[in-house]
């Protein structure tokens, strides 16, 4: 079995009091430098994988390994990016930045660490608002520092849960190009939970797909096809595009109501889909 | 012109007082009824009966008295005769011994309480039984081990300002919104330096809420503390104006004690200011 970088196996998790796994026997992996996105209904359990590799919860059964030793807690080498921002308004957004900055060199120096933290708040296109409070921020521009603050640590990986789902389209569309763009310069291996279809398709390199909980599985991998420098304009023009949209929505719509493992499923190894054939089958 | 908000709301402010002043002065300058009497009795029977005057002292006798403590309100001539400023110092520095004295009991076991579930449960049953205990029932047990008339009064002042501070305080620190203490978990931060940069500006806020409530009743428990220990403090003060029947003294010391009593809780409601954050 090839090694990779971060190795879902057989996670199952089960709320005490329920009599039914949230999700069970879910297996993938993901190489370094990947963007993997995971796309499902809610209640199929896309946000608690995300806490357990993040080290917030624990797996009842199974475990993830990252980067050769399993997840026994939270680590400054996977860094999160939470839905609500989860900025501490009584600080600035300099402050936000250099909390996260000086718990992972506690040694560095207030200037260091301001520095380090000016650098990664110019990443995100927001120098000039270094002494804002949050509530003087607009959503988009919340969501910005809390990506600055996740990458300030510079992790091994980002964890991100549905980071854009409170912003308005225009706004989310900004922000996705801030991340393709961040991504492409740092390389970042990404794990991504989103509800949107076309930011599936955008940003990620794999698309997993899980059927609703409780009890959900990883129905299949859709492997996007399409050139890596995509961008959110030219998308909708590219070939694979519509199929793969399509396939995507028609699971969503559809299939992760009642699926039923077809002959030959093996949750070890879940199908691994292309959109060229998803194409030839439509036709 | 359209007067502002806060202008007609002034001139409301000075007609009702205006009011006020003018009852009570008719209220207290009509001469009643007198009767004839034998001079030996009348002696005996004092103004009201001699000449029907009434012995609650009309706006202007208050506000002479008023004059005098204002323009003296520091002096002492003897233990029981100490100006007005004098007294509310004493009753002022009691509040800040036991005030702070709950802080920093308070405060600490609050976290305490609000980090661990098994303290919560454990002095819940505690807290509940004697939160509600009346400061003043306290006074005897505290005058018998103590033996000190005046630190018992501050141990009073301590017992009723710790309740508010305690329950606030374990209240905000359980209830850090958890995305919060997410944030500090997934940047692997250390418990002291949780407790310091995360969960205390998040509590503050209650806290200080707590504080201002606890600030509150110990400057109501004061007076009635003082009235009992005596010797020193407005409510001693109050208690021997009463027994001098000089009721114009009485009603000075109401209004200096609703003074102090606000600006203590201006004092408290601009730190908690300080402290709030807007989400």
């Amino acid at each position: 079995m090839s090694q990779h970088f971060i190795s879902v196996e057989a996670l199952k998790r089960q709320f005490p009091g329920t009599d039914k796994a949230v999700f069970e026997d879910l297996w993938f992996g993901m190489d370094k430098g990947e963007f993997v996105c995971v796309i499902g209904h809610s209640g199929c359990g896309k946000t608690t994988v995300l806490n357990i590799m993040a080290g917030l919860d624990h797996a009842t059964e199974g475990g993830i390994i990252f980067d050769g030793t399993a997840i026994e807690g939270p680590s400054l080498d996977r860094a999160v990016v939470f839905q609500g921002h989860a900025l501490m308004p009584w600080m600035t957004v300099l402050d936000n930045v250099m909390f996260a900055v000086q718990s992972r060199w506690p040694k560095w120096s207030r200037f260091q660490a301001a520095e380090h933290a000016r650098k990664y708040i110019a990443m995100v296109n927001l120098t000039g608002a270094e002494d804002k409070k949050p509530a003087q921020l607009s959503g988009g521009m919340k969501q910005r520092v809390g990506i600055a603050r996740a990458l300030s640590i510079e992790p091994k990986t980002l964890l991100m849960d549905e980071p854009f789902s409170a912003l308005d389209a225009l706004t989310r569309g900004t922000l996705q190009d801030e991340v393709l763009r961040i991504r492409a310069t740092t390389n970042l291996t990404v794990f991504m939970i989103t509800h949107d279809v076309d930011e599936a398709i955008l940003l990620a390199d794999r698309i997993v797909l899980m059927t609703n909980g409780p009890g959900a599985r990883i129905a299949e991998i859709l492997v996007n096809t399409l050139p890596r420098t995509r961008t959110r304009e030219t998308l909708h023009q590219l070939a694979d595009y519509y199929p793969m949209r399509n396939h995507l929505l028609d699971f969503l719509v559809r299939r992760s109501k009642n699926f039923v493992p077809p002959a030959g499923w093996d949750a070890k190894r879940p199908p691994q889909v292309r959109a060229t054939g998803i194409g030839a089958a439509a036709e | 012109m359209k007067m502002s908000f806060r202008l007609r709301a002034a001139v409301v402010s000075v007609a009702l007082l205006v009011t006020l002043l003018a009852a009570w002065h008719i209220a207290t300058s009509g001469v009643g009824q007198t009767q004839a009497m034998d001079p030996e009795y009348a002696k005996l029977m004092g103004l009201t009966a001699t000449q029907g005057k009434s012995a609650m002292p009309g706006p202007l006798d208050v506000a002479k008295i008023l004059g005098g403590h204002l323009a003296d309100p520091f002096y002492v001539k003897g233990p029981n005769d100490q100006g007005i400023g004098i007294q509310l110092a004493y009753s002022i520095g009691r509040v800040a011994l036991g005030f702070g004295l709950a802080v920093i009991v308070a405060v600490p076991l609050g976290f305490l309480i609000g980090l661990s579930p098994l303290f919560r449960q454990a002095l819940d049953p505690f807290i509940q039984v004697m939160r509600p205990v009346s400061p003043l029932a306290w006074m005897p047990l505290a005058l018998y081990t103590i033996k000190d008339s005046a630190i018992s009064s501050i141990f009073v002042i301590f017992i009723c300002s710790v309740w508010p501070m305690l329950t606030n305080t374990a209240f905000a620190v359980a209830n850090v919104r958890r995305e919060w203490l997410n944030v500090a978990r997934t940047l692997e931060v250390g418990t002291f330096r949780k407790i310091f940069r995360v969960i205390l500006p998040a509590a503050a806020p209650t806290i200080l809420t707590g504080m201002r409530i606890s600030i509150s009743i110990a400057w109501l428990v004061i007076v009635a503390a003082e009235m009992l220990v005596g010797g020193t403090g407005i409510g001693y003060f109050v208690w021997n104006e009463w027994n001098n029947l000089s009721i114009a003294n009485v009603i000075n010391a109401i209004l200096f004690i609703g003074v102090i009593g606000m600006l203590l809780d201006q004092l408290l409601g601009f730190l908690t200011r300080l402290v709030t954050f807007t989400e």
